[in-house]
């Protein structure tokens, strides 16, 4: 039983990171209908602009104060929104008027483009992000151990995702976002401004896809230029599982995609667990297209 | 259509080789300088060039000098076969040093094979390699070795009767390693509690961690590479663990102990070299490649030295003993197939007549398998360094 | 007095083909530089791949990431009974023994095919892209998985049976098959399954049978590729197979046109040379092939031949002239 509940501690703890690029995956998707395969990639240049926050100011070390700290995660959400906004306008807008198929080619040559690219500023080989807080394990039930790494990252997820639903919700903006991702030519009819929407849900889905990255920064101190791939593909099947289209759909996708790789890897084997990833995706959109929170589209003819 | 036009000209043009007469050795060398195991390609690299650059630096082998053409091949099996083919049919090579992953090599051996030419694999401890053919050689030991070498040394050394493994499935070096290490520390009376496995390029083993530690074992071997090791042995001190990791070769690079810290103290790997081996042979070494490079050698760049210095002194042997073949080694061009073939031949039979050739990766002999014979050194890892602990011979 | 090749009756091409062929491979090939043969070769296998993969997300419309899984699926089928059924056969029938295997490589690939597209003819777009991502991963995780095919130390000791001969030969059959496929009433079928999918089961197209076909079709080519791949390299490991490979003939179709089988070749042809040009460079070569695709995405994404074939350009060159 004690197993048990320690692979659940440990499979949470993915969780909150998984939800947190689900979210990117899941507004974009709702809004443009792409599915943005270069998101994993942002992840990882934000864990890059982190690994340099630390490096080249000194962000967020133990000697710093809480201030350092939030500064080191506004550095690389900053960084992150802005270059999420860059490949929006420069290369993802002037495909919108292609098939989608040509968009999502365009996305993967994105992709392709940040990781290669890494490769060539950074280095091939991974950097280890300094340990700026030390972990520290702590027992809450007999033998299951939790860090205090993991705790920041559920709190940390769970404060940002509560954000999010503050700005979804009681903003204008947020509202205007609703309306897009629901009917984009009519939301335009309303007067909305559907290009700085696309904008700014790029800008915050990339924000977050920073502030995971450099929790997993923080906790799973390696870094490389292909460490977004995995992760953004489990995403996004975190996205697709719990809806998507649908913000608390991303949520429990992403706390479900993270407990279930975590059992199957402990409890089945170690090489089905990307298998996993897969295979749920599959079963997802064969029986629930539209995932566990999402809702049905009309096919127009 | 333009661009295509110009790139096949292009191309054709570079297909036309340059066939000048040029009085050279030509080495080949094909190695990942890119990808997660860049580390190991980078290291080998400066090791080879090191070599070479040393004999250049007095003219060459009696005055002809050596060049080196080095290819990237991505880790990718099929890249590594195209490289050594470029290598070999394009550039004309006398010789190919690489690579350190078993897959690459086993995926270049046979095309090295079949043209004659011999390659020898600095690191590549997977046995199949030389089994290839008569053309290939390695200068390291094999997994079989280390494998029962790091089972004597846990059960013999360290005392343990039980252990668990934690392997890598994606890597044969990793499976293979754990084969070994579990049928000889059973044979020597240890029991293995639990045997679990990860992926190359997983970040979190908190869940097979957790499984094996249910076991209770008394220590973990770990059998992969440096980068998951780091990372493994964090998670094991989260999880509670507080018994030492052990490992073997693949844990040998300078950033193991930047990514594991403190997590590693108190661990065991077994590698090729030690760098606080007194002898001159690998202090000179290290203080030259250190002055090179702002880092010390680990055990790939070793490797890599040795593997080249090897040649080279096959290619000595040559030269002292058959002027006529060291000549058919030259030049871009061939004097006719057939001399350059029997020249590649001879090579091949010097290589493998290679006794007590001292390296810094200890003292090498060249068996009947084309296998190098030489001892495994333990490091313990302490005070975030690396602390030769036994020697232990074949 | 122009109509030249076409006044043959087509057996007859065919036949002196073959021979010419055969010919070029026995006499030729030996004193062509042994790297350039490679590139030969390989291009060869990727024009198959290319153009198989282009009748699904080409012709039909049903965009597929997961065509390195068939390819492998192929490759180690073949492999598989090269080595383990092969040396029963005796060296006297080796070369039937390649045709066999090749045979069984493009079978269960197409069975693969077959298995796959059942369920994923449900999902449209996006989603069929990603689970036929998904679906390549999982094969490929299968077979690392097994041990009779290698596992991670990867499948050797394939005997070496793949020449320009053979590759070529699979080309011309494989363009020769998808073009006339494509010129038949099945291609326009699935030209309207592309064109409007709805509409085309309204007009009674049994849109199901085709769909599911096209990646049965797909797919066998695809396996034959793959068992070309692996008795040409004579080592196959799972490395080769991934999401990566897929990629990369996604962009050979996308390049060429999707719908177009020259633009396919033409492309398959282009990306196999250009890594080897771009060698110099190599630390850039990833990067400017990306940079590559994204321009030509945003210029001229409908690749450069479009849908057309080469000899309708041809055709209306010639007639634009006269």
């Amino acid at each position: 039983m004690q197993e048990f509940l320690q692979q659940i501690v440990n499979g949470v703890s993915w969780g909150g990171i998984y939800a947190l690029i689900a979210l990117g995956y899941t507004m974009v998707y709702g809004i443009l209908r792409l599915i943005n395969f270069a998101h994993g990639d942002v992840f990882m240049v934000g864990a890059y602009l982190g690994f340099y926050a630390v490096h080249w100011f000194g962000l967020g070390r133990a000697s710093g104060s809480a201030g350092s700290f939030l500064a080191l995660f506004a550095f690389a959400m900053i960084g992150c929104a802005l270059l999420g906004v860059v490949i929006e306008r420069s290369v993802y807008k002037p495909v919108r008027r292609h098939s989608r198929l040509n968009a999502l080619i365009t996305a993967i040559g994105v992709s392709l483009l940040l990781e290669n690219g890494a490769i060539l500023l950074f280095g091939p080989d991974p950097k280890f992000f300094p340990q700026v807080i030390e972990s520290r394990p702590m027992r809450i039930v007999s033998g299951v151990v939790v860090t205090n790494h993991q705790l920041l990252v559920l709190i940390a997820s769970c404060l940002l995702m509560v954000g999010l639903q503050a700005i979804i919700h009681r903003t204008k903006t947020g509202r205007a976002m609703r309306a897009v991702s629901f009917n984009r030519d009519a939301a335009s009819l309303m007067g909305i401004n559907v290009d700085r929407i696309i904008i700014f849900t790029f800008a915050i889905g990339s924000a977050l896809a920073a502030a995971a990255a450099v929790l997993v920064g923080l906790t799973n101190p390696k870094i490389e230029p292909l460490m977004g791939l995995l992760p953004g593909l489990k995403a996004f099947v975190a996205a697709v599982l719990g809806g998507i289209g649908s913000i608390p759909g991303a949520m429990i996708g992403g706390l479900l995609m993270g407990i279930a790789e975590t059992l199957v890897a402990g409890y089945v084997s170690s090489t089905l667990r990307d298998a996993i990833a897969f295979a749920l995706l599959i079963v997802i959109l064969l029986v629930k297209p539209t995932g566990l929170m999402g809702r049905a589209g009309d096919e127009k003819v | 259509m333009k661009r295509v036009a110009v790139l096949s000209a292009c191309f054709a043009l570079s297909l036309v080789s340059c066939g000048e007469q040029v009085s050279e050795i030509r080495i080949g060398e094909y190695g990942s300088m890119t990808g997660s195991r860049a580390t190991f390609g980078t290291s080998t690299h400066r090791g080879i060039l090191m070599a070479v650059d040393e004999v250049n630096a007095v003219g060459g082998i009696e005055g002809v000098p050596l060049r080196l053409i080095s290819e990237d091949d991505q880790g990718r099996p099929e890249e590594a076969a195209t490289a050594v083919n470029k290598l070999i049919s394009q550039d004309r090579v006398v010789c190919v040093l690489g690579e350190v992953a078993s897959s690459a090599s086993l995926a270049a051996a046979p095309i090295a094979q079949k043209a004659g030419v011999p390659l020898i694999t600095p690191a590549s401890t997977n046995e199949r390699v030389t089994q290839t053919g008569d053309y290939i050689f390695r200068v390291c030991y094999i997994d079989p070795f280390q494998g029962q070498v790091m089972a004597r040394f846990a059960a013999n050394s360290l005392r343990l009767t039980r252990a668990a493994i934690l392997r890598d499935l994606r890597n044969d070096y990793s499976i293979g390693l754990a084969e070994v290490f579990k049928s000889t520390f059973s044979s020597l009376g240890g029991e293995i509690a639990s045997d679990q496995s990860y992926q190359e390029g997983d970040t979190d083993f908190r869940a097979f961690l957790t499984t094996i530690l249910a076991t209770e074992p008394q220590a973990i071997f770990v059998p992969g590479y440096y980068t998951e090791v780091g990372l493994i042995a964090r998670q094991a001190r989260d999880l509670g663990f507080t018994g030492p990791l052990l490992g073997g070769d693949g844990w040998a690079s300078p950033s193991l102990i930047g990514i594991g810290g403190p997590a590693l103290e108190g661990c065991y790997f077994g590698n090729h070299y030690a760098t606080d081996d007194p002898s001159p042979l690998v202090q000179d070494f290290i203080t030259r490649y250190r002055d090179q490079y702002r880092e010390t050698p680990d055990s790939f760049a070793a490797l890599g030295y040795d593997a080249a210095r090897l040649l080279i002194h096959a290619l000595k042997k040559i030269q002292r003993e058959d002027a006529k073949t060291f000549e058919a080694l030259q030049g871009s061009e061939d004097p006719d197939d057939e001399t350059r073939a029997q020249a590649m031949a001879r090579l091949r039979d010097a290589i493998a007549e290679v006794r007590d050739f001292p390296g810094v990766t200890g003292s090498i002999s060249i068996d009947e398998n084309r296998n190098a014979v030489k001892p495994i050194v333990v490091l313990q890892i302490k005070d975030a360094d690396l602390r030769l602990v036994e020697r232990i011979a074949p | 007095m122009s109509r030249g090749l076409r006044s043959l009756p087509p057996t007859v091409v065919w036949i002196a083909g073959i021979v010419a062929l055969w010919l070029t491979d026995r006499y030729l090939a030996p004193e062509v530089n042994p790297y350039l043969m490679r590139i030969l070769i390989l291009s060869g296998i990727n024009i198959v791949l290319a153009v198989s993969l282009n009748l699904i997300n080409g012709h039909t419309g049903q965009f597929s990431l997961g065509h390195a899984g068939f390819m492998a699926v192929g490759g180690y089928s073949a492999a598989a009974f090269s080595v383990y059924a092969g040396p029963a056969l005796g060296d006297s029938l080796a070369t039937a023994s390649f045709v066999l295997a090749l045979l069984v490589g493009a079978g269960v690939a197409a069975v693969s095919g077959f298995l796959i597209g059942i369920p994923t003819l449900r999902l449209r777009g996006d989603y069929l892209a990603i689970a036929t991502l998904g679906f390549g991963e999982i094969i490929r995780v299968l077979i690392l998985n097994l041990d009779s095919l290698g596992g991670a130390r990867g499948f050797t000791n394939i005997p070496s049976h793949t020449n320009l001969f053979w590759v070529y030969l699979a080309v011309a059959g494989c363009v020769a098959f998808h073009a006339n496929l494509i010129a038949s009433r099945h291609g326009r079928a699935l030209l309207a399954i592309r064109d409007d999918e709805t509409a085309a089961e309204a007009m009674g197209v049994p849109t199901t049978r085709y769909k599911v076909g096209s990646f049965v079709i797909g797919a066998a080519f695809a396996g034959l590729a793959g068992g070309l791949f692996g008795h040409y390299l004579m080592y196959l490991h799972t490395n080769s197979f991934t999401f990566m490979k897929s990629f990369e003939i996604v962009i050979m179709v996308v390049l060429g046109g999707m719908g177009s089988i020259s633009g396919s070749i033409g492309a398959a042809i282009t990306l196999t040379i250009l890594p080897e040009a771009l060698r110099g460079v190599r630390e850039y070569r990833m990067v400017i092939y990306s940079l590559l695709l994204i321009v030509l995405m945003i210029l001229r994404p409908q690749g450069i031949f479009g849908t057309r074939e080469l000899p309708d350009l041809l055709r209306s060159w010639r007639r634009r002239s006269a």
